[in-house]
Formats: C-alpha cells, structure tokens, sequence
C-alpha cells in the first residue's frame, strides 16, 4: 500500500483481521516519508509484516520512476530504522527452499540444513554429510520475492505503458467499474510478464499494449488460489491469497484507491490444493 | 517556385500593413534579403522533410487557418484586438521558420545568412527565454548540425508565442493543431496558392473549406474531428491536469469512450448498486432497532445489559496489538450481537472471532443459552449399536452356512451433553452484520475426530458439503463446529488465578472422567503485572477442556457399554473379550493447567508473547499470539483479558499435510481344507487311484475267499 495513503489503506485491509497497533502506524507514517526522502524514491509501499517467533519484521519497498524496475526492500524491527536488503538472486532461492518452519524474528539467526554432499576422492565417492548454515536475512529476501512474484497484484489500467518503454502510473486510471471488479481477468501481477507471450494470436489481438502488458490471474496455477468477495455491501472488493495466506489486496471500486499488504508467518500454503 | 516567391511577397505585403512592432517589420525585410537565396535550399529541406516540393506550403497554411481556428474556438473570450496581432504574428513566426529551416543548409549559404539572423537576435535575446519546450512542429528539421543559431530562433519563437498567449495551453494548443492538421491538409494544397492570393476573402473560403473537412464526419463511429477536438479541449481547460500535454491521448481516448458510455451509465449503476443498497438497508435496521422497542426497553435493558459484551472496549485492547476488523465494522458487529441478544434468549454471549471463508466469511459469537433453552437434540446415533446386536444374534445361527464377516464398526462414542465439554457453548454465526443469525449443531466425537486428518478451506456457505478423505460426517456447518471447538479448546487462556475450581467436598474420588471440569470467576482476583505476563507462560491456563483423541472433553470409556450388552448375548462373551482388551482410558491435561506445558511445534514455543507497545510501556498491555493455531489472539491488562481468533481456521505444521492413507483391505475368510480350492486330479492320478482302489477291494476280496475257495482267485487277474 502506498505509504501517502497508509491510514485509509490500513482502514480497507482492516478485513482480515491483523492490522498494525497505532503506535507502529505513528512511527509508518513518519519514519516511511523519511526513508523516501533519504533513498530518493519516485514512490515508497508499505508492503506488509512478517510474523516471527520473537520479533515481527516490516517490510517496505521502494519503487524508482519505472514501475516495474526490481524494487528495493527494506526492512525494520521497530518502524523506526531500516535496513535495506540486498535484491534477490537464484542461488538464494534455492538455498532457502530447504528451510522450513517459521521465522525466527532475529535476522542474524541461522538455521542449519545438513545435506548429504558426494564427495569425490580419487576413486572412491563416499557421500558426507555437511552442515549448510543459512541465515535468515536470506531467507527473508528470497520470501518477499517469491510473494512479490506470485501475489502482488495491480488493477488493470493502473500502469501504462509509454512506447519510450517506462511504465508509469495511469493518472487517468478511474478505478475498476462494479462489473469488471469482481472479475479476476481485471488483474495483473505487478511483475515482469511470463506469460503473455504464450497467448494466442488471437488474444493478443483483443489486447491493448499500452495497458495489457502483464499476466493477469485468470490462469493462475491452481485455479482457485484467489478469493474474491466484496466487504460492506459492494463498496470494497478484496482478494485474498490462498496460496500465501495473508496476502490480502483491497480496492475500492470506481475510485482510484487499491493496493495490498501482507501479513502473516511468509510461509507458502503448500496444501493448497488439499483444501480446495 | 514563382509562386512561392509571390506567395512569400504578399504574405509580407500584408505584414508590412498590420505590424505593430518595429522587430515584426525587421524579419520581413531580412527574409526577404535571404529569400532568393534561401528559396532554393528551402525548398531542398522541404523536399527532403517531407516528400513532394509543392509541399512548402504546408507549415504555412495551416498555421494561418490555425490563427482562425484559434479565433473561433476563442471567440467568447478573446478581445478582437488580439486577432490581427496573430495574422501578423504567424506569418513572422513563419518567416523564422523559413531562416530556421534555412540556417542548416549547406555552409556557403548559412555564412550569408547568419549574420542577419545575428543582427536580429541580440535585440530580441535580452530577456532570457527560460521556457525551453521542444517544439514539436519543429522535430522534423534536421538538427544534426553543431550550429548553435538554430537552436536561438527556437526560444525566440516560444517566447513569440508566449508574448501574444496568454497562457500555456494556448500555446500547447496551437502545437497540437500544427501536428494533426499538417497531417490533414495535404488534400488542400491545390486549393491554397490561390486562396490567399486575394483579399481576405479567399483565405475565407479556405477557411471554411477545411473546417467542413474537419466537421466531416467519421463513417464508422459518427464523430467528427472539429467536435472531438473542441470536446478534448474543454475537458483539459475545465479540468486543468498537470503536463496536459504528457497525457493528451489520453484524454483524447477517454473523451471517446464517456461518449460512448452515457447511454448505458443508467443501466449499470442500477444493477450494481442493488446489493450495496440491500447491504446498507439491512444495517440500516440495525441501527434502528433500538428505537422500535417501546415500554418494554428498560425490562429488557437489564437483560441486555448482563449478556451483551462490551465488544468496543475489546477490540480497542485489540488494536494496540496490532488486530482488528475497523472500528466501524466492529461497531457494526457490537450492533449486530445487540440484535442476537434481543431476538434469543440469551444468558452470556461472546464474540469469539472471525473465520474468512473463500466466497463469505464467518463472524462467530459464543452463546451460552439460559437454563432450558436448548433441547432439540433429536437424533440419537444408538441406532448403529443396535444394529451390531442384531447382527450378532443372527450369527450364531447362521454359522455353519455361509462365512461371515467378522467386521464390527467400532461402537459410536456419543457425543457430549450440552453445557459439557465440547458443547459447553452454543454458537451463532453470520456471514456478515445486518444478516440473520444461524445457530451451529453441536459437534460429535467423530466429527472432530475426522477434522482432525483434513484440511479445508471454508466457503462461506453453510449448507456446503465437505468432500473428503477420511468422508467428514456432515457439512460445511458441522465442520465449521468442530474447527470453533478445536480452537476453543486449545487456544482460549486466561491470566493465572483469574478462574478457580469451585469448592466441592470429595475431589479425589475416582472420577475417571478427567477431573474437575467446572470453574467459577475467582472474586479475590488481584491482577498479574502485565510484565509477568509477558515473561511467563505459567502466568497463563487454559480454561476449557482438552479434547482427549476420542474426540470429547470426558472420556467415555467404549468397552462399559459393551460389557452391558453381554449380558444379552451369552455366545459372545470371548469374541468380545479378545476385541476389547483394555481400552485405555485417554487422559488430558486437566483444567486450569498453565500454558508453559503446551508441547512445542518441533522447536517453537507454542505461544508468542509480546507487549503491545515498546515505548509507552506503563500503559501497554500483554499480548498472547498462538504459533499452533496462527490466528488465535489473547490479551490481558492484567485485571482483565479476552480471546479472539481472526484466521482461517487451520491448526499450523511445519510439515505438509498428507492424507492418510486408506486403511489395509480387510483380511479374507481364513482359508482352510474345506474352502480351499484343489486341482482335479489329471487322468494318470484317477487311474493310478483306482487302480490302487482295486487292488484294495482286491486284496480284501481275497482274503475274504481264502477263506472259502481258493481256485476262483485266477478269474480276478
């Protein structure tokens, strides 16, 4: 959620349930216009709250001019200081994905895998087990980005696309109309597009470049994995995640306030489809 | 190219008539000085910008009919004076623009001109321009060239413009027409050597010919240019967007498409709104119900007092740490437990927390009902036991006949009495405030057994069915029940001391049923310091029963009812024996036991705790959070606490969920000699067996008649 409209968005997302207490929220609202003014950024999200063992973990992100450059995320124990993380990379997906179990809330812990390594000496192979230390800042960054990738979503027709290639925010975006909003066809992930070049000719002819230019959530993997439903007669449309809970994004129709936070333990709902 | 010469000559024939300014008066001389050197490398530029040479009309024309355009879409605003400042103006900005194009030719030329345009410049400089847009009429030239002149003109001509417009759009305007109608116009260019070569009469007529172009109208959607841009403009000067010009397709597009959509905006906003409106009417009802009362209200006022929490000052404790619905949701919520307390007869009510469902959530309120309000327990399931009787009467006659099966479905362990354990609370729910409330079934041993090994998201309708293995008995709403008493039972704590067992004489008797399983408030209740509280968990226990594995709070022992019916069936005593050995008796942690005893999942502690504020710690309070059942929330300010649960309804592993298998294939009827199956014997066997046969019949034969005759023995050979 943007930080400029953080109290009326807190308000909207207040539907799930975990919120922030008002005295995290007094230290937001300052502590978020400080970083943008210090970091520079075009636009700064509150993106959410990881909820750890012994501490809880804010998360930010800051966005440049593009909309769709990689973001810089930031992180906080306290609201009050933040740390920047260093992006996401392969190698720590990887790593990370051995790690199961909650957050521990102290970003030096680190959690020990032992792996069966083979090790080859001379002729002999003979496997040894290695102990593999994993720290947890890692694991923090590689979970933001595997939500960032999976679930953050933008109503179509929030960003466009100018031939120059920069994606700006639409200013004359009016917010979704009734119909289109309960649709999940109406919108995108806010990410590079994966899918859009599978399409059909077809499709892509009844596309418009300048808007369509991401994957919407009509053909998320499963189908089902979002919950739509409109709070307070239809005057709010919020979609939940299924797939990580906690991921909750709110928009009011025909206006132009939308967005979406996380909070909750960053672990993927891996039973999915068990439960549908 | 004579014409464009004596274009060119009555152009500035014209100009020489009108200018004001001495400045205006000096470029027609100085271009005209240049024109006949120019003309030819115009022309050349021309041809290479734009294609045909007779196109060195273009970028005048169109800013002469511009000038006009502009005077008709401003006629209600602008002075008349200001008109023939623009014809004068444009045909200078024109002129310019030949030197500019001018400038970038090829050197010999541009050492002529230079200087003239240096003389004219230095005067007209002194004001540094500060606006420096790029002129987009101007792209097209050719600015490959290091020579700075071309690039003075520029500024000097925005500030041209600005000095006779008033304000930016104007001069965004009149760009905006260059560009479309230099597109547009070609098709006129016949038209317009001889148009202004009269009087003004003929520019006229040029004039009105392409605004009939312009007014033309599309033959596929119906609009015209000359409305379409008039409509753009108004719309950009009526709203007045920052860098209008950045956005300018935009408002073109949406201009075109509010066109479009006004016939069917009365339609949609119909039907869109219907639920919203039904939403607000039911809560409108809300809020009206206390007026409606009448004489009754202070009666029932004292009921409602006692039994209507005080559900705004929880979800204020709640907010400080971090949960919460909204303070107007939940107020609407505190008004919609007003209206279940009035319509039900209702002793103690609680709200005990949300449950998000994939198509509607759940707001759950704990009831407790007064005394003799809640018997309509109808079904009973002794059925099954019955029929097992049946069964095992059956049999003893029927065993010789055909196998049977020894498979006895273990017996159904009945559910609990209301008021006790798992039922000790009757609860209400409803999809949202304002709709009506629907009360829960209670929940039997065996559906919380099965909730234990599935998983399921809820989807908000009560009557759906749950599909699933191990089959879950009943639907959507007993799950929902049993998940409520799940959570009940494993996550509603209370401070140390706040709930004391009541005083009974002979507590330790045998009592197998789990202890003591009532408790009242302890009066004497002094407070923990909230600090303790955060410490500590042994600062904290649970107030409601453990639900044993069997699936209930007391344990109902299986084997005693079985022991009864043996009296009836006297066969069955050892069949029965050797079932049921011992069953041993389930033991839970008794009431009241401290949450520090919880097992931890793998190695995390069962409960975070936490103080709701760090830096006002004297008036925090002390927040509970269960890592088992992620969502379940538990506060306390020392003297008084709630629980909460906000969630969706699933206990937390830290391994995936795997459902259980299916049980083996239940063993066959135990083979032995009678029912096994044999080979036949093959030919060589049935001989070789009857002629041992034979041989036998013939041996005993024979020593049957060496008794009697001895000679007829050769005949048997």
């Amino acid at each position: 959620m943007d930080a400029e409209s953080l109290l009326l968005s807190l308000e909207l997302a207040s539907g799930s349930g975990q919120g922030l207490s008002p005295d995290r929220r007094a230290s937001l609202l300052t502590s978020l216009t400080l970083v943008k003014r210090d970091y520079r950024y075009n636009r700064v999200l509150f993106w959410g709250r990881i909820l750890g063992v012994v501490a809880d973990y804010y998360i930010a992100q800051g966005l440049s001019e593009n909309q769709l450059a990689p973001r810089k995320t930031l992180y906080s124990l306290n609201c009050v200081e933040w740390s920047l993380l260093p992006p996401a990379t392969e190698e720590m997906a990887a790593q990370t994905a051995v790690v199961k179990g909650r957050f521990m809330g102290d970003p030096s812990h680190e959690y020990e895998h032992t792996e069966l390594q083979r090790v080859n000496e001379g002729d002999k192979a003979f496997e040894e087990e290695v102990v593999v230390q994993i720290k947890e800042e890692t694991r923090l960054v590689s979970v933001i980005d595997q939500i960032d990738k999976a679930v953050a979503i933008i109503p179509r027709g929030a960003l466009f696309k100018t031939p120059f290639g920069p994606i700006h925010i639409n200013r004359t975006f009016e917010g979704l109309p009734l119909s289109e909003a309960k649709k999940l066809s109406s919108y995108f992930h806010f990410r590079e597009p994966v899918e859009l070049r599978n399409k059909t000719l077809l499709e892509k002819a009844s596309l418009d470049p300048s808007l369509d230019f991401m994957d919407s959530l009509e053909h998320d993997i499963p189908k089902g994995s979002w919950s739509v439903q409109m709070e307070r007669g239809n005057a709010l449309v919020v979609l939940r995640s299924l797939l990580w809970p906690g991921l909750t994004f709110y928009h009011t129709p025909n206006t132009k306030s939308y967005g979406y936070v996380y909070v909750g333990t960053g672990e993927k709902n891996i039973d999915l489809p068990f439960m549908l | 190219m004579e014409d464009t010469t004596s274009l060119e000559q009555e152009k500035e024939n014209k100009e020489q008539e009108e200018a004001e300014k001495p400045w205006e008066r000096k470029i027609p001389s100085s271009s005209q000085d240049s024109e006949p050197a120019s003309s030819d490398p115009w022309e050349v530029e021309q041809g290479r910008e734009i294609g045909p040479p007779p196109k060195n009309s273009p970028p005048r024309s169109p800013q002469s009919k511009d000038s006009t355009y502009l005077d008709d879409l401003r006629t209600p605003a602008s002075p008349s004076h200001s008109s023939p400042r623009e014809l004068s103006f444009i045909p200078s900005v024109l002129a310019l623009a030949k030197q500019n194009l001018a400038i970038p030719s090829p050197s010999d030329r541009t050492t002529n001109e230079i200087p003239e345009a240096g003389k004219l410049h230095p005067d007209l400089l002194e004001q540094p321009s500060d606006k420096k847009e790029p002129t987009q009429h101007h792209s097209s030239q050719p600015e490959g060239n290091t020579c700075q002149l071309p690039q003075q003109p520029k500024p000097l001509l925005q500030r041209m413009r600005n000095v006779s417009h008033n304000d930016k759009p104007k001069g965004q305007r009149f760009d905006v027409f260059q560009e479309e109608d230099s597109n547009s116009n070609y098709g006129l260019d016949q038209t317009e050597p001889g148009a202004s070569e009269a009087a003004p009469s003929m520019l006229e007529t040029a004039i009105r010919n392409a605004k009939a172009y312009l007014l033309k109208t599309s033959s596929r959607s119906g609009f015209n240019v000359y409305d379409h841009l008039s409509n753009v403009l108004t719309k950009i000067l009526d709203e007045r967007p920052e860098d209008a010009v950045d956005i300018i397709e935009n408002i073109s597009q949406d201009v075109k498409m509010e066109h479009f959509n006004k016939k069917l905006d009365t339609l949609q906003n119909e039907n869109e709104m219907l639920p919203t409106y039904e939403i607000a009417e039911k809560q409108k009802v809300l809020f009206l119900h206390g007026h409606l009362e009448g004489a009754d209200q202070e009666l029932e006022e004292e009921i409602v007092e006692n039994s209507l929490p005080n559900i705004m000052e929880s979800a204020f404790y709640f907010e400080q740490a971090g949960i919460g619905l909204g303070t107007d949701e939940t107020y609407r919520i505190f008004l919609a437990f007003k209206q279940l307390t009035d319509t039900h007869p209702i002793q103690r009510c609680r709200f005990w927390g949300k449950i998000l469902g994939v198509e509607m959530n759940y707001i759950v309120a704990e009831v407790e009902l007064r005394e003799g309000e809640d018997e309509e327990e109808v079904e009973e399931e002794d059925m099954a036991e019955e029929r097992d009787n049946g069964e095992s009467e059956t049999d003893e006659d029927e065993e010789d006949e055909l196998p049977k099966s020894f498979y006895k479905a273990p017996p159904v362990i009945p559910k609990e009495e209301s008021r006790t354990g798992a039922n000790k609370y009757v609860y209400f729910v409803c999809n949202e405030p304002g709709r009506p409330w629907v009360k829960l079934p209670s929940v039997t041993p065996a559906q919380i057994v099965v909730a234990r090994k599935i998983k399921k998201f809820f989807t908000g309708r009560l009557d759906a069915p749950i599909i699933s293995y191990p089959p879950f008995p009943g639907n959507e709403s007993n799950y929902l029940r049993a998940q409520i008493a799940r959570i009940s039972a494993g996550t509603h704590v209370s401070p140390l001391g706040f709930y004391q067992f009541n005083e009974e004489e002979g507590e330790e008797e045998e009592e197998p049923e789990g202890g003591r399983d009532s408790f009242e408030e302890n009066p004497d209740f002094e407070g923990i310091q909230v600090t303790d509280l955060v410490e500590s968990l042994s600062n904290w226990v649970h107030h409601v029963q453990h639900i044993l594995p069997q699936g209930r709070c007391n344990w109902f022992n299986p084997v005693q009812k079985n022991e009864e019916e043996e009296e009836e069936d006297e066969g069955k005593e050892e069949e029965k024996g050797e079932e049921s050995d011992f069953i041993e008796q389930e033991v839970g942690p008794p009431l009241l036991t401290p949450i520090s005893e919880d097992t931890e999942i793998q190695t995390i502690p069962p409960w975070t705790t936490r103080l709701s504020s760090n830096l006002i710690p004297q008036y925090a309070i002390a927040v509970l959070r269960s890592n088992l059942w992620p969502g379940a929330y538990a506060f306390s300010n020392g003297k008084k606490f709630e629980n909460f649960y906000i969630g969706w309804g699933h206990k937390y592993s830290v391994d995936n969920y795997t459902p259980p298998v299916p049980p083996p294939v239940h063993l066959e009827y135990s083979s032995g000699p009678e029912i096994t199956e044999m080979d036949d014997p093959s030919v060589e066997q049935e001989q070789a067996f009857k002629a041992a046969q034979e041989a036998a019949a013939l041996a005993s034969e024979e020593n049957e008649e060496t008794e009697e005759d001895e000679d007829e023995e050769d005949d048997y050979d």
